[in-house]
Formats: structure tokens, C-alpha cells, sequence
């Protein structure tokens, strides 16, 4: 088994917490794992990335080779595009829909959407109005999770094992809420799977 | 032994813990910071009563480390590429003084410059000092090298260099533990002379450290951080220095690439280390992450021998940090297809964040300064930085800590007018009061703005120095009571703020003008905090 995966964002959207949780659930599933992140400057508002690999084997590079990577999890629709020359011809692209705008001149989000329409294998949802629906604006991020998880290998049971451990201190109700939302966005990946 | 997931730069940190460290001291900086922040978070540090200290700046820190060596205890000092600029001083002479207790310089360099203002290759730094280097290829070999340098730095009395970069230090993996071991007792040099560099003694310590060069070189001959592997294929040998061999072994799923190959993670890197792949190969491949030294010495001035390909010849880009897609290239890989970026994706540079005082600090020295023309201000390293681009662009400068009062005072005796510094609170301490003293000294008529947001915000909020004690500082190099100025950069305060500016900038002298209100990050995690402890109780 190995899993190469792009996680992408804008600096302060949270984009390690899933890379935690995605950590986490390797662990329990006794895989190798690196995971390069970005810290410093980018965080302040910039483009942020991080590349996590996961493998049955001992991987050699912490960075990603371009065309390798099997998923792009993104928490927003401009920088997902960003990291496409790492999208292997079979790999998929997950993403939020949701612009993030902090520049003047962000492109026109329909174009976006154009462009993502193009790319064969990928899934786009509103993590935001889906998060909303299942208790918090706040869990978005787990909608992404979710939707990205049928292409991770990774048993459901560790996803969710992993998130009463990232988020157990944080209270029962955190939990259920992230858990709502990590199915929510699941069930959404599926549908689309099953009608490309 | 227990297995922990750790970045490269906590992988040190545990490291420095489990080896016996009694100390670590560090002016943060990216991408070292998280092996200081590890050893203040650590409960087990703290439970062994080890000292984790952000420093004014590294040469305080460095010097500290050297002091804690000289009391005969383990301690590392931590800083990023310039950094290792700034103490370069207490580094180059410590080699002559030698250690008592192990000593190590862990320095993280940033090629691509993902956030610096240069990318250095600390290597050459330590040939420089004519010490002993340890550069990681993963982070656990970064977790063992601590053991190792600190056993050649106790063996030789030198102070040992670990030299990381940017992909290695915020890259995470597991890492298995060693056996902790003890600390030191408290034991003085045994030579009263030993740490004093009077030209009598410190020839003799030259020829001292002179001589074991050879030793240092006998360590990396034998060290199991450098391996050869020999191959079948004789038309190409690859050399590859620390992280560069990842990107090697990424490219051949089997590790098992049909080149001979010479992996180098120890330094000195003797002569005899390269004999036999350069004898039997006939061309040789360096990869390096940074400069191109090991394929400078193997090229030679007049480059009359054998092929040698690297960043010199163009093989692999001259800038910038290597990737698993650059080796592919280099070893003659066909290209991947790859889909391009789509033309409408545009960059999103760093920007201040919403709510930051900075903001309303440019807006009212904009204001102030516009009927004096553009290029007046000079400013420094932190977030502020960030002021130099759209929508502000207030500043014209950002060189090196401190720079901006200095470049001030400069442009100021060339006759501009005014000159203005703009430095934050922690760049100020760590090296802006001396040269704030140049100027009170010779009446520079200069206007310094200390933007004083209580942290050192940009690596992440670590205290700032002088908390509460700017102006103290300020009136005790000197400056005019009534030309040390506080506002609170607000938006209501705008007009107020903007009127204290143009006071000041009309002022024939050194003024200073403290812009005071707590950093947005370090005042919502205060309050996260506080709404935490509150629910708990």
C-alpha cells in the first residue's frame, strides 16, 4: 500500500489538523508515514501545502515527486488547482467549493469551477454549508476528510478512532459534531463515485 | 524503545533530552524554532531540570551554550542559517577554545528561501571554523547524530555542527528512542588557560585544532552516517550528501539504483572517502542540498579531470533546494506527464493579518511621511516586512537584524531627510540598541519606530525580550525623554497617531516613537486560553 497526498489551503485554514487526523489513523494502521508541512511566513495568510505520504514500506523522500501524488485534499477551490502537476493521471482531487478571498485580485470563482469540471476524477462540495448542516461551520474540515476518505486505504473505524483522539479534549459534542461530518462528506464522495 | 512521530527539528529536541543535555539556548528563527519550543513544552525536560532559553539573539545564545560546555555540561544552541551569521564570532573562536562539556551548533538552513532573505549553506561554515559536521538524511538519523556529536565533541573538546534545511526540519516520521543517558556533573576545565584566546595561547590551541583535523576526518572515513554502495553500472557514480539521498532512493522503488553510490553525512569528508567511486566511475553525479561543495573540491579550479556533474554545469538548478523531480532529471529519467497549473491561478503572498497593529501603524506613517516623497524608510525582519508589498508599500528595506536603524542612520549623514527606522520590538533587542546608541551619540536625525506588538510574532509568538522595557532602554542609550513617543496603533487613533509622526519626522534629532498593542495571534490565543481555564473552573 502507498498513498502519496497533497493536502492544500490558505495559512490559518487548518489544513494539519486533517493532516493529523490522516496521521493518526496511519499509525493505528501500522503504516510508514511522512509528512512535510509549511511553517513560518506562508502561515500568515499565504498558500500553504503539505506533503504526506503513507506506505506499507520505508519511504525515502519527504517531498512528493511532481505526477505522483494519488489525492489533492483541498480546503479551497483556487489552491487545488495550484498543485495539479503533482496529481498523478489516476489520482483524484478533492476540494472544497468555497473561495477564500483575502487578495484583490482572486479569479472569477465560476472559472474555477470551469476548471475543475476538466479534471476527470474529482469531487467539489460546499464543506461549509455541509458542515453548518451537521452541528458546526467549524468542522468543514472534516466534510473534506470525509469525502477524501474512500481514496485513503485506511479503515473508517481508524478515521474515526483518530478523531476522538485529536478532538477527545476538547469535549464529547466536538467529537459527535466532526463525526457527523466526516460521514456527511463520505456519503457525498460515494455518490459521485458510483455516478461519474 | 518507544517509537514517536516527530518533525526533523523535534526528533533533535528529544534527542537533546534523551542524551543528557543539561541546556538549549536559541533566538527563534525559521525553520529551527520548534527544537527550542519542544524543550520548553516537554514535560520531561522539564522534569530533569534541563534549561530551555530564548536568548536575545544567537550570539547571546551561542555564548551561553559555550559558558554551560566550559562548566563542563552538554548543551545545544539552535538557530537558523543567519543566525549562525550573527554568532558567527563565538562559533569560529569556540573551535579555538574547544569544549568542555558537548557542545553542539544545530543550524537549519533554508534553500529556496521559503522564509529568509538569503539561502547560506552552513557547511561551508564549519570548514570554515575546521569543525566537524553532521548533516541528517532523515529524522532518524537527525535523532542519533545528537548522541553522536555530542560523543565527538566530549572526545575531541570541540563544539560539533548539525547542519539541517527547511524539508527535514518540518518534515515528520517515526523515530525510534535510544537509552537516555545521564547528565554531567559540574566539572571546571582542567587547563585555567584553556578557554583564553591571548595570541600565546591561542596559537598553540590553532595547532592544536590544526592537528586533529586529521581525526575528524579518520571519524567520517569510518562513520556508519556515510555508506557506500557499489553498482554494476560504472558509467555514472553518484555521490549524495545528506537529504539529497532520499531523493536519490525515491527514484529507484527497490533502493537499489544500478551506480555506485557514496552517501555523505559526515564531515570533514577526507580525500580517500571518494578515491575508489572516482577512480572507477567515469563521470560522477553530486547531488547537494545547497551549495555545490563537495563537487567544487572533487571539480578542482581548472576542472581538467574526470565529468563531474552537479549545480556547476547545470545539471541540477544553481538555486534554490533540490526535490525528488530534479534527481529524476538528473540521473536521466524520462519527464512524467504532468498537468500544468491553470493560467488563472494566481499567487497569495503572506499577507498582515486582519486585525494586526501594523496595519494601523504603516497607515498612519503613510499618511505622515507623503509630503516628503517615497524611499525614506528602512525596516527590518519580522511580519512587518510584509509592508513592502500592495496594498502599504511603506518600506524600502529589510536586510539583516537591526538593519533598519543603521541604514537610517547612514542615508541620514548622507543627507536624507528624514530617515526612518521601522524595527519590531524583538528585532529592536536583538540588535537594534547598539546601533540606536551610533546614532543618539553622533545626533542623527533620524525618526525609529519600535513597533512593540509583545511577542516575536513571525516564528510564532515566542516572548519578546524587553517586555514593558522599551522605553527604559531607550532613555539608557540615550535618547531624548521627550522624543520617546507611545501610541496605540488603532484605526479610531488614526488622526492622533498620524499627528505624532509628523511631530517627530520634523524633529532635528533621534526620535523614537514606540507603536504599542499586542500582536492579533498572541492576544486570541491569550483569550482561547483564558475562556478554556474559565470553563474548567
Amino acid at each position: 500500500m502507498k498513498k502519496d497526498i497533497i493536502l492544500a489551503g490558505v495559512g490559518g485554514q487548518g489544513i494539519l489538523s486533517i493532516a493529523a487526523i490522516i496521521g493518526y489513523a496511519a499509525i493505528e494502521s501500522g503504516l510508514y508515514l511522512k509528512q512535510a508541512e509549511v511553517h513560518g511566513m506562508s502561515q500568515r495568510g499565504g498558500d500553504v501545502q503539505s506533503h504526506l505520504r503513507l506506505s506499507s514500506e520505508p519511504i525515502a523522500s519527504d517531498l512528493i515527486p511532481y505526477g505522483k501524488a494519488d489525492l489533492i485534499i483541498s480546503v479551497e477551490p483556487m489552491e487545488s488547482l495550484r498543485y495539479l502537476p503533482y496529481l498523478s493521471q489516476t489520482g483524484w482531487l478533492v476540494t472544497n467549493s468555497k473561495p477564500f478571498v483575502n487578495m484583490t485580485n482572486y479569479p472569477n470563482p465560476d472559472d474555477i469551477m470551469k476548471e475543475l469540471q476538466q479534471i476527470p476524477n474529482s469531487i467539489v462540495l460546499d464543506a461549509e454549508e455541509i458542515a453548518t448542516e451537521a452541528g458546526s461551520i467549524k468542522s468543514a474540515n472534516m466534510v473534506i476528510l470525509g469525502a477524501a476518505s474512500p481514496f485513503l486505504d485506511i479503515a473508517y473505524d481508524n478515521i474515526e478512532k483518530a478523531i476522538h483522539a485529536v478532538f477527545g479534549k476538547k469535549g464529547e459534542d466536538v467529537v459527535a459534531i466532526n463525526l457527523v461530518a466526516l460521514q456527511s462528506g463520505r456519503n457525498i464522495a460515494e455518490q459521485s463515485i458510483k455516478r461519474p | 524503545m518507544r517509537t514517536l512521530l516527530l518533525l526533523g527539528d523535534e526528533a533533535i529536541a528529544q534527542a537533546g533530552i534523551d542524551a543528557g543535555m543539561s541546556g538549549v539556548y536559541a533566538y527563534p528563527g525559521t525553520p529551527s524554532t520548534e527544537i527550542t519550543e519542544y524543550v520548553r513544552s516537554s514535560k520531561e525536560a522539564h522534569e530533569l531540570g534541563i534549561v530551555a532559553k530564548w536568548c536575545a539573539n544567537e550570539k547571546t545564545a551561542a555564548e551561553t551554550a559555550l559558558g554551560m560546555s566550559y562548566a563542563g555540561k552538554r548543551t545545544m544552541t539552535c538557530m537558523k542559517h543567519v543566525g549562525l551569521n550573527v554568532a558567527a564570532d563565538p562559533f569560529i573562536n569556540s573551535a579555538l577554545t574547544g569544549t568542555n562539556g558537548g557542545l553542539l551548533f544545530v543550524v537549519a538552513d533554508d534553500p529556496s528561501m521559503h522564509s529568509s532573505q538569503n539561502e547560506q549553506d552552513s557547511r561551508f561554515f564549519g570548514k570554515f571554523a575546521l569543525l566537524p559536521i553532521l548533516e541528517p538524511s532523515n529524522q532518524q538519523e537527525a535523532y542519533d547524530m545528537v548522541f553522536e556529536g555530542f560523543d565527538l565533541s566530549e572526545r575531541y573538546k570541540v563544539p560539533v555542527m548539525i547542519r539541517i534545511t527547511t524539508r527535514l526540519a518540518h518534515s515528520r516520521s517515526g523515530v525510534v528512542r535510544k537509552t537516555s543517558r545521564k547528565q554531567n556533573k559540574l566539572r571546571l576545565p582542567e587547563s585555567p588557560l584553556q578557554f583564553v584566546l591571548l595570541p600565546a595561547v591561542a596559537r598553540k590551541k590553532y595547532n592544536t585544532l590544526l592537528n586533529t583535523i586529521g581525526s575528524f576526518e579518520t571519524e567520517a572515513l569510518s562513520s556508519p552516517f556515510n555508506s557506500f554502495k557499489d553498482g554494476h553500472d560504472k558509467s555514472m557514480g553518484i555521490i549524495a550528501c545528506g537529504l539529497a539521498y532520499n531523493y536519490l532512493m525515491e527514484n529507484y522503488p527497490d533502493r537499489n539504483p544500478p551506480f555506485p553510490v557514496l552517501k555523505i553525512c559526515q564531515y570533514p569528508a577526507p580525500a580517500e572517502l571518494f578515491r575508489d567511486i572516482h577512480d572507477h566511475c567515469e563521470s560522477i553525479l553530486v547531488l547537494e542540498e545547497g551549495f555545490p561543495m563537495i563537487e567544487e573540491l572533487l571539480k578542482g579550479l581548472l576542472a581538467s579531470g574526470k565529468k563531474i556533474r552537479g549545480r556547476l554545469d547545470g545539471t541540477i538548478p544553481r538555486a534554490g533546494e533540490l526535490n525528488p523531480t530534479i534527481v529524476a532529471e538528473a540521473l536521466g529519467f524520462p519527464r512524467q506527464t504532468i498537468t500544468p497549473i491553470p493560467s488563472l491561478v494566481v499567487p497569495r503572498p503572506p499577507s498582515l493579518c486582519k486585525g494586526c497593529p501594523h496595519i494601523d501603524s504603516f497607515l498612519g506613517l503613510n499618511e505622515a511621511i507623503e509630503s516628503y516623497g517615497k524611499g525614506r524608510v528602512f525596516s527590518d525582519i519580522g511580519c512587518y516586512t510584509l509592508a513592502a508589498l500592495p496594498p502599504y508599500e511603506s518600506i524600502y528595506s529589510c536586510v539583516d537584524m537591526g538593519a533598519s536603524i543603521t541604514m537610517a542612520k547612514g542615508a541620514a549623514d548622507a543627507g536624507l531627510k528624514p530617515a526612518v527606522a521601522v524595527i519590531g520590538d524583538s528585532t529592536f533587542t536583538h540588535s537594534g540598541i547598539t546601533g540606536l546608541l551610533d546614532a543618539v551619540n553622533d545626533h542623527s536625525t533620524i525618526t525609529v519606530i519600535i513597533l512593540d506588538n509583545a511577542t516575536t510574532a513571525m516564528t510564532g509568538g515566542q516572548p519578546s525580550a524587553a517586555l514593558n522595557r522599551i522605553e527604559a532602554i531607550c532613555k539608557g542609550v540615550g535618547v531624548e525623554e521627550n522624543h520617546i513617543r507611545v501610541m496605540k496603533p488603532l484605526r479610531k487613533q488614526h488622526e492622533y497617531n498620524t499627528q505624532i509622526l509628523k511631530e517627530e519626522l520634523e524633529y532635528d534629532g533621534v526620535s523614537v516613537i514606540i507603536a504599542r498593542r499586542e500582536c492579533i495571534q498572541t492576544l486570541n490565543k491569550r483569550m482561547r486560553e483564558k475562556f478554556k481555564d474559565k470553563t474548567k473552573s
